[in-house]
């Protein structure tokens, strides 16, 4: 570590304070929990009891692992295209992908809910054009169409960073030397937004994996994640503790497999993207 | 109206060939006897149209790129206007003109990355106007190297061969082999596993070459490769790049703004201006021969004098008849008249063609450049003998250090050394531009 000066220290410690508080205490809290039983003696049992939990885990995995590969599927060609856009347009359309970010989460999930319901905006519209009726709220679909819908900007967001700021001259190059336009954009383009990628694709899996009001509102009770195991657990005080338990279980978890993403990233700097 | 050729020998022999080019050029081998082409110097619009004689214009003769009139315009303006050039094998042509005269907009016509509005171009007789660059036989070296940050030296180097594996049905092994003889020929030897952007200025240079002669390209775009390098390094790129185009036989196009790099890499110098082509020769006949004012400027430092011819051989400018060597023009034509500061003796004044005060003098280590004023007129002269400021000198000057050359649009826009740059100029008369042309316009009357 290198040596901080005096002012340095000074004007970091505000965070740090806040950072101990807010960070760190409540992070303690979880793992102090996860140990013991109610009467606060230490326990394994907490962790035992996740095997009950299990499936819901996977499933939670598996909504979440497709609502991050549909937002990189949409985000990317999205990112590309505002990118390639003329600056003035680009800060537009930036503007029109962040305008829905300035609204709780919670809200937008609430007018996702309103629109997809039955009885509600785009039925009565189908409907008005002879098209019958259809459920949607309370699929899986719906669900993951809520997750790819909320989370999307965290995608495109980072990917278009990496994108603007790369050089026209390596398309170019890569032209140059004998790459069509998709091989271009395979081999050169692609593969130097690999840290936009791995940002977007942690952004959106994380929040997603961990989501509880997006399966409440549009799983119609049907549906129920290991987010919504966390916060049933965490609305009865008898069982705080196996709710801190899979709680710092799913923490570690997501620490590990975005530490993997980071690593593989470095890996591909250094020895010459022969990922591809 | 009178027509003067210049004549431009291409000739070029390889002597090295190199085993690893043994697959691509034949031209290496086959010692021929490239045709002279000659450029044909419309005289009486003061601009050279350079039409090809007939003999070189039969394709296959050794031009390999033949640009047909070509126009650009970007945003309403022309950045290029009927533009027509040959470019031979094994010729190092250089592009060379000040930012904006549209050389690297030529280049990039030429690799693909744009589009002529009107005119040509053909490759080995063939038009590939809409031919994709990727689809070309040639490959770029761009201005700031553009290598690939996520791949190493070797893959970098690697990556267009890579993508003709299939086509050309390489191995490894042959990839690797190829890569290696052409880091060795860059002499970055040993560099294979470095990451790019770890490597110097110079060093990430010489990838971006043998990331494009690795190809065996027919031709080899340089689009100003040798500017972002410090002096002494650009020195010893020339001679290396130089060096590099002999050995391999390819075809260099170079663009730069430096003149000094043109003339001492180049067989051909194209001198662009205001997107069109000045005048294109050797460098020893753009040095000696320029053919208009803005030439003379360009290249090298010049006096450049309103003068008359009164017949042939005899040549009136700064209030003195000259002898000179410059024949074929009308009696009492007007001209533009080129002095080389170099070629201006310092003499006592009774000896001297013509006397002037000396205005400053500044040393540059090999000589003193001094500023001389003669009627108003500031002739720059080199000279390794130093005279005071303020003192009266007398200046002689040899026949054949006159050149005479078409009054053209440029007459009088340039060669007066009150300054070095048009911009000082400016500054210092915002009121009235171009005053100083009007000026020496309506003294050149009076003679």
């Amino acid at each position: 570590m290198k040596q901080r000066s005096f002012m340095a220290r000074i004007c970091a410690s505000p965070h740090i304070v806040w950072a101990i508080i807010f960070i760190v205490a409540p992070l303690l809290f979880v793992a102090y929990y996860a140990f013991t039983d109610q009467n606060g003696r230490f326990t394994f049992s907490n962790i035992a009891e996740l095997s009950a939990h299990w499936e819901t885990f996977l499933l939670s995995v598996c909504f979440s692992l497709i609502a991050t590969a549909i937002c990189l599927l949409i985000g990317y060609p999205l990112a590309y295209a505002i990118s390639k856009a003329p600056a003035k347009r680009r800060s537009m359309l930036i503007t029109l992908l962040m305008i829905p970010m300035w609204m709780n989460l919670l809200i937008r999930t609430y007018s996702l809910m309103a629109i997809l319901d039955d009885g509600g905006f785009l039925n009565s519209l189908l409907g008005s054009i002879g098209i019958p009726e259809f459920h949607i709220v309370g699929t899986s679909g719906a669900v993951i169409f809520g997750m790819v819908y909320d989370f999307l900007p965290y995608m495109v967001m980072p990917i278009h960073s990496v994108l603007t700021k790369m050089d026209d001259r390596l398309s170019e190059a890569a032209f140059d030397l004998g790459c069509n336009r998709l091989e271009a954009l395979l081999k050169v383009t692609l593969p130097m937004s690999l840290p936009g990628i791995i940002s977007g694709v942690t952004m959106v899996f994380v929040p997603s994996i961990s989501t509880f009001y997006i399966s409440q509102k549009l799983g119609g009770g049907t549906i129920f994640l290991i987010g919504d195991t966390i916060e049933m657990q965490f609305q009865n005080p008898a069982t705080y503790n196996v709710g801190a338990a899979i709680s710092l279980v799913m923490m570690i978890l997501i620490l590990i497999s975005v530490a993997v993403m980071n690593h593989f990233s470095e890996d591909s700097d250094d020895d010459g993207g022969i990922i591809l | 109206m009178e027509r003067r050729s210049i004549t431009v020998n291409s000739d070029f022999y390889c002597k090295i060939p190199l085993k690893v080019f043994f697959s691509f050029s034949k031209n290496v081998f086959v010692e021929k006897t490239s045709p002279s082409f000659i450029f044909m110097f419309d005289k009486e619009f003061g601009m050279n149209k350079n039409k090809s004689t007939d003999a070189a214009s039969a394709h296959g003769d050794g031009t390999v790129i033949r640009i047909k009139s070509i126009s650009k315009e970007f945003n309403g303006e022309q950045v290029l206007s009927e533009i027509s050039l040959d470019i031979h094998d094994n010729e190092f042509v250089t592009l060379l003109g000040p930012s904006g005269c549209g050389k690297t907009t030529m280049l990039r016509i030429i690799a693909g990355f744009e589009t002529p509005d009107k005119g040509d171009v053909y490759f080995g007789g063939q038009r590939i106007n809409d031919l994709p660059p990727y689809k070309r036989e040639l490959n770029t070296v761009f201005q700031k190297y553009a290598l690939f940050p996520h791949l190493n030296v070797y893959e970098n180097v690697a990556f267009g061969l890579r993508l003709r594996k299939k086509q050309d049905k390489l191995t490894e092994r042959e990839i690797a082999d190829r890569v290696k003889e052409t880091l060795s020929l860059v002499n970055l030897s040993g560099f294979e596993r470095r990451n790019v952007e770890r490597l110097s200025g110079g060093q990430q240079q010489r990838v971006a070459i043998a990331r494009a002669l690795v190809n065996h390209p027919k031709v080899l775009l340089l689009d100003e490769p040798l500017s972002a390098l410090d002096l002494k390094l650009r020195k010893d790129m020339q001679a290396e790049l130089k060096n590099i185009q002999l050995k391999t036989g390819i075809t260099f196009i170079f663009v730069t703004h430096d003149q000094e790099e043109a003339l001492s890499m180049s067989d051909t110098v194209v001198v662009m201006a205001e997107g069109r082509i000045q005048q294109v020769g050797t460098p020893t006949d753009i040095y000696n021969e320029p053919i208009n004012a803005f030439v003379a400027d360009f290249i090298g430092e010049s006096n450049i004098i309103d003068g008359v011819m009164l017949e042939d051989f005899s040549v009136r400018f700064a209030g003195h008849t000259f002898v000179c060597v410059d024949k074929g023009f009308k009696k009492n034509q007007r001209v533009d008249v080129v002095v080389r500061p170099e070629d201006v003796d310092v003499v006592a004044v009774d000896k001297g063609m013509v006397v002037g005060t000396v205005t400053s003098v500044v040393f540059k280590g090999v000589h003193y450049e001094m500023i001389v004023d003669i009627d108003n007129f500031k002739w720059m002269i080199q000279t390794t003998d130093y005279v005071s400021p303020g003192a009266t000198v007398g200046l002689y000057i040899e026949p054949d250090a006159i050149h005479i050359m078409e009054r053209s649009e440029y007459s009088g826009r340039f060669g007066d050394y009150s300054s070095f740059s048009d911009e000082l100029d400016r500054l210092s008369n915002p009121d009235e531009e171009d005053g100083d042309e009007d000026g020496k316009d309506s003294s050149d009357d009076n003679q």
